[in-house]
């Protein structure tokens, strides 16, 4: 059976696991919502009063009840409603994503454009010197916590050059494009650097593994150059495990937006579920895990179909 | 006249020492215009590396080479310096003026690229030829190696086609340029014997076609014959011996050269078949193993959700009965059910239908497990983390035994028996050669005393000259203690050697069964005589292959698909063949 | 101690293993107690101390010893480290081989297990969890357990696959070897040098991991010492007091880099690839 269809039909699957492990969790929160809700005035409620909040909000319903109307809530654009915004949780949401959208995908290209020439640098002149530096500089560059970097590069600039990252405002892409890209080239570079160092390990083991394959002495042997051989014959074949690797690392970017978020300030989607988390805001959490959740889901699709693309093994549907 | 290439005192090395870790230690030869050059010689002989050498390839692989001289003339008839050539200058005459071929048409092939890509690469490369010119070249090559509907296969990937297809893809790039000097390195040994035939008939063709001289390696002094002019024999790193092919074959002068014709195993048409345990027509004995209808099918699924549709019928009513102290030699191609039936007697694939039954042996021997087995693969078929105490100790153990003085006592005697030394209990099979694994794998099958040993493919991985020995072993052992071989084989000429009887097995059927002088020597199924010629002798020189395109038929079957009830024709006391329609 | 010995003789595997070392000592005094000065006690006269002879790597805010609390941190993150990875690799391991073993529906049910934990980013199901269950030491150990379980279960199934197809399995069923000692000593014991690699590469992204929880205020509640909080602590007196960011800065990077070289060598010392016979 193709590998694709196989793909698609885990999708819906994994996200009902998704969605439901989401619910379980915050319903798994010490404490009622209502409590939750209202604080220290929940103490002021009757019993009957609050009965018929709880009622109101349909949480006297056993949690397969709730978990269905919730998750009809979901498929109508209702993921609740954010306390602390008083809005629409969806509303917040859609929000603050595109700047933690758009910051994962700046990261992305700095590591992967910094990543792989230096691993293919590194893969061509193996044991070489140049090699060598390239290794030490990823296996550092791996080491080293984005909140530690956003730190030194922050406390660099304002001890060695007296000046601030360039905060203030936050202006979205399409209103001012440059404002917007050197607000975020820090926090990118902040995010991406770990990640630009195992695209190079990776790029370079890859390579260096094809390039030992039977098929490459073939091409040799046909009088291919040194270049076509690198970059025809062994690039395609080693670019499948960086494919791999990235749509693997973009969950670790979303997921590291939350600190670099909140290093730098940024009104995303991370540290908005930080904030959250710290108002007990639930509608809120649920809602936005769900929604992280679901992107990375899709961009790991995505990276299949890139697979399917890439590798003829995999879209003739042997496994 | 200059030769078309002249190496002299090649040596090269491996690793930051390469003088000190010599594989090619000295090696002269001359080859002229259109001639073949055979290197023979089995693993670590250095006859590898000696071929990837002339083209330079070996500096890719962490070669280097250390010392000798190699020189090539060119199409204008200039001499090329292949030692001191720069590699843009190698990159000229690789593809252009030498080609090459190699052992895994499956791997040798750019997985992610279609096929007339990488064919057409080579006219690019040398002949400058881009878009519908190179695609009209690609098709030309194609059709010049014989693959019919050459237009559309350009568009395959390499997945798409059989091992066999794929060798004549790597020959059509090979030659696409026209070079004049063809290497193969051991371009048949991942294929079928069939298949091999027709990559030998296609080389032969082609080179009668285009005069080009080759470099033929194996490791198959037999395959030598019917395409060599010349051949060396090399063995660790030297050329122990080189000649006329006549005059190698024939009047052999090295020890070396004289064991590879003697003592391996060659194919005789059933001249060397076992002279011992006969089967004795008139005793009724009970068989040692049964097989009735013996049928093994895998269902397929079109997709997720629906049932069945239809099922891979591998094995599909397989009879035949086996008496002890005797072999039976299951013989077919890959894909043609043996194994599966090998798995099946053992339980290790489920059987759809069919039954079993083993005999009792000597009321005093008796085993827990009569039927045992041993594997393809030494490497694969030890655990490397277990000690071979506990290996052999292992179906003592599972059968409810314990490991007492009297099973190490069994374990020591069936170690020296198999020929190894005591002290081997307390190592681990890293520390063996492939010919001793396998001597250590037959020592655990024989540790349960059983009636019956299944023996699928044990010695084809194995070194020519250890295949030999380990032959030798099983018959000894055959009767020493009154055991009877299943033997499933692909290589003919290993099952002459120990066969008492042959089943050729095609399609999931046999098609071919009796005593192993009159089945080999009087084949009569099309099918048998078919495998029969396709296998290279020493005695049959310079004599054409016929070039046989015809594929195996596919054993997917529509669900509930029954195969018609076989009819056989009887010829003489032990030997039918199925009656073909 | 053959391991070692090849640790040591490898380029890399030297310095790691000295890093990591170095770190152990640390990290079972700090949590013994046995560090310079008390880590949480307040020292009011010498507040923001640069480093000194008294105070190696100075005092905080509070007058607390800077390099007492980064011992006392490293305890607390190797203690979170190794119970997390302790439980990721344990119980990746046992669905692992279930998977691989049993086939067929209990692979299908725990591999998609997996795959609804992997579709979440590792720090997001680690805040989920912490949500849950409130911040706190045990939380962070289950929290990055949980987060690295499924890969632990990848890496398991896979070579486990490949172990049973492998022709001494196919051996013991012809002998009815019991499930249980064909999972033990066929596949098990051929998974120990895969599992060494992930272990070590484990405690560098747990040690990452729980650092992370502490810098965001998720991890080690003060005011017991923590790598992350010291470190989130630090940004609002990053230009008067420096020593308070790169000491903890290069004790998270150095531990993790130590662990990163460690298991790098470890890989290229046990990997099949390096030690397999030409067949």
């Amino acid at each position: 059976m193709n590998y694709l269809m196989r793909r698609l039909a885990t999708f819906p699957l994994v996200l009902l696991g998704v969605s439901i492990l989401v619910f379980v969790a915050i319903r798994m929160v010490p404490g009622d919502s209502i409590t939750a809700m209202l604080g220290t005035e929940a103490g002021l409620l009757t019993p009957a009063q609050r009965d018929s909040l709880a009622a109101y909000f349909g949480i006297d319903q056993p949690w397969f009840v709730q978990y269905w109307r919730w998750i009809g809530g979901i498929l109508h654009g209702n993921l609740g409603i954010s306390v602390t915004y008083g809005r629409p949780a969806l509303d917040v949401i859609l929000e603050r994503f595109p700047l933690t959208l758009e910051l994962a995908v700046l990261s992305m290209v700095i590591a992967l454009a910094a990543g792989m020439p230096a691993g293919i640098y590194a893969a061509t002149h193996n044991e070489k010197l140049s090699d060598l530096g390239v290794r030490i500089f990823a296996m550092i560059g791996q080491s080293t916590p984005s909140f530690v970097l956003g730190l030194l590069i922050i406390y660099t600039l304002s001890a060695g050059f007296g000046v601030l990252p360039a905060m203030g405002e936050f202006a979205p892409l399409w209103q001012d494009p440059l404002r917007n890209l050197s607000q975020l080239m820090l926090p990118a570079i902040t995010l991406g650097f770990a990640f630009a160092a195992s695209v190079t390990r990776i790029s370079r083991s890859a390579m260096l593994d094809v390039l030992s394959d039977d098929y490459v002495r073939t091409a040799r042997s046909k009088g291919a150059s040194a270049r076509s051989v690198i970059w025809r014959h062994a690039l395609p074949n080693a670019l499948i495990p960086v494919v791999t690797l990235s749509g693997i690392e973009f969950g670790y970017l979303l997921g590291g937006a939350v600190i670099v978020e909140q290093i730098y300030a940024l009104p995303g989607l991370g540290r908005m579920v930080l904030d959250a988390i710290q108002q007990r805001d639930y509608a809120l959490v649920q809602g936005s895990v769900l929604f992280i959740a679901l992107n990375f889901m899709i961009v790991n699709l995505l990276v299949d179909l890139a697979y399917v693309a890439l590798d003829p093994r995999i879209r003739l549907g042997e496994s | 006249m200059t030769p078309l290439l002249s190496v002299s005192n090649l040596r090269v090395g491996f690793g930051r020492n390469p003088q000190a870790n010599e594989v090619v230690r000295g090696i002269s030869f001359d080859l002229a215009d259109g001639e073949t050059l055979a290197i023979v010689g089995e693993s670590g002989s250095g006859k590898s590396v000696t071929a990837l050498s002339i083209n330079r390839l070996i500096d890719f692989g962490g070669g280097r080479i250390t010392g000798g001289a190699m020189t090539l003339k060119r199409a204008d008839g200039s001499l090329f310096d292949l030692m001191s050539a720069t590699e843009p200058q190698l990159t000229g005459i690789r593809g252009a003026e030498i080609g090459m071929i190699f052992q895994e048409p499956m791997t040798s092939l750019n997985p992610v690229l279609t096929i007339g890509w990488q064919i057409e690469e080579s006219f690019r490369l040398h002949r400058g030829l881009t878009g519908r010119q190179a695609t009209a070249a690609a098709k030309d090559a194609l059709d010049r190696v014989r693959i019919p509907d050459a237009a559309r296969r350009l568009k395959y990937t390499p997945n798409q086609l059989s091992g066999g297809m794929l060798q004549r893809v790597m020959i059509a790039i090979a030659l696409a340029c026209n070079p004049r000097l063809l290497i193969a390195d051991e371009p048949t040994t991942a294929l079928d014997v069939t298949v091999q035939a027709q990559i030998m008939a296609l080389l032969a063709e082609l080179k009668r076609e285009t005069g080009m001289s080759m470099i033929f390696i194996t490791h198959d002094i037999g395959l030598v014959a019917g395409i060599a002019d010349k051949v060396m024999v090399m063995q660790n790193g030297q050329a122990v011996e080189q000649g006329e092919l006549n005059q190698i074959l024939d009047n052999a002068r090295h020890p070396y050269t004289q064991h590879l014709l003697q003592d391996v195993p060659h194919f005789t048409n059933g001249g060397t078949t076992r002279s011992d345990g006969r089967r004795d027509k008139g005793a009724s004995h009970e068989p040692a193993l049964k097989v009735d209808g013996l049928v093994v099918r895998f269902p397929l699924r079109s997709n997720f959700f629906s049932r069945a549709t239809g099922a891979v019928h591998a094995v599909d009513g397989v009879d035949f009965d086996l008496m002890q102290g005797e072999t039976l030699a299951i013989v077919g191609e890959s894909g043609s059910g043996k194994s599966t039936t090998a798995r099946a007697v053992l339980g290790l694939v489920r059987s759809t239908r069919g039954s079993f039954s083993v005999g009792a042996r000597k009321a005093s021997t008796k085993s827990a497990l009569p039927v045992q087995m041993v594997f393809q693969n030494p490497y694969a078929s030890l655990n490397p983390r277990l000690s071979i105490e506990s290996i052999l100790a292992e179906p003592v153990v599972a059968t409810g035994g314990r490991v007492d003085a009297g099973t190490r006592a069994r374990m020591a005697s069936l170690l020296e028996r198999v020929g190894l030394s005591k002290n081997s209990l307390e190592r681990y099979p890293h520390e063996f050669s492939g010919g001793q694994r396998q001597r250590l794998c037959i020592a655990r099958a024989l540790m349960l005393n059983p009636s019956v040993v299944v023996l699928d493919e044990a010695v084809s991985a194995l070194d020519v000259s250890v295949q030999a020995k380990v032959l030798e072993l099983l018959v000894d052992l055959q009767r020493e203690f009154g055991l009877a071989y299943l033997f499933i084989s692909h290589d003919m000429a290993v099952v002459e050697r120990i066969a008492h009887r042959i089943a050729v097995i095609y399609a999931g059927q046999i098609v071919e069964i009796g005593d192993a002088t009159s089945v080999l020597s009087k084949p009569k199924h099309s099918y048998t005589k078919k495998l029969i010629a396709a296998v290279p002798t020493i005695d049959r020189r310079h004599e054409h292959f016929e070039l046989d395109t015809r594929q195996v038929p596919s054993l997917v079957r529509p669900q509930g698909y029954e195969p018609a009830p076989a009819r056989w024709e009887q010829f003489g006391g032990d030997h039918m063949a199925r009656v073909e329609v | 101690m053959r391991i070692l010995r090849a640790i040591f003789g490898h380029g890399s595997g030297r310095i790691g293993g000295v890093i990591v070392g170095v770190y152990l000592t640390v990290a079972i005094l700090g949590m013994l107690g046995l560090t310079p000065h008390n880590p949480i006690t307040q020292y009011r006269v010498d507040r923001l101390h640069s480093p000194n002879g008294a105070y190696w790597m100075g005092t905080d805010l509070f007058g607390r010893d800077v390099a007492s609390r980064l011992m006392a941190g490293v305890g607390q993150s190797f203690t979170v480290a190794f119970f997390s990875v302790a439980f990721a690799s344990l119980a990746g391991t046992v669905l692992g081989l279930a998977a691989a073993w049993l086939g067929r529906r209990w692979d299908g049910i725990v591999m998609r297990i997996m795959d609804v934990l992997l579709a979440f980013p590792a720090i997001l199901l680690a805040l989920l969890i912490v949500t849950v269950a409130g911040p706190g030491t045990w939380t962070s150990v289950v929290a990055i357990g949980i987060v690295y379980t499924p890969i632990f279960t990848r890496v398991v199934r896979g070579p486990a696959l490949s172990l049973k197809a492998r022709e001494f399995v196919d051996a013991a069923r012809t002998f009815g070897s019991s499930s249980s000692y064909i999972v033990t000593r066929h596949l098990l014991l051929n998974l120990v040098a895969p599992l060494t690699v992930q272990v070590t590469l484990a405690l560098a992204w747990s040690l990452l991991t729980e650092a992370g929880l502490s810098f965001l205020g998720l991890g080690t509640q003060p005011p017991a010492a923590s790598l992350g909080l010291m470190l989130s602590d630090s940004r609002n007196l990053m230009e008067t007091a420096p020593w308070l960011m790169i000491f903890p800065g290069l004790t998270i990077m150095i531990s993790i880099l130590g662990f990163n070289l460690l298991g790098d060598a470890l890989r290229d010392i046990l990997d099949p690839r390096m030690r397999r016979t030409p067949a």
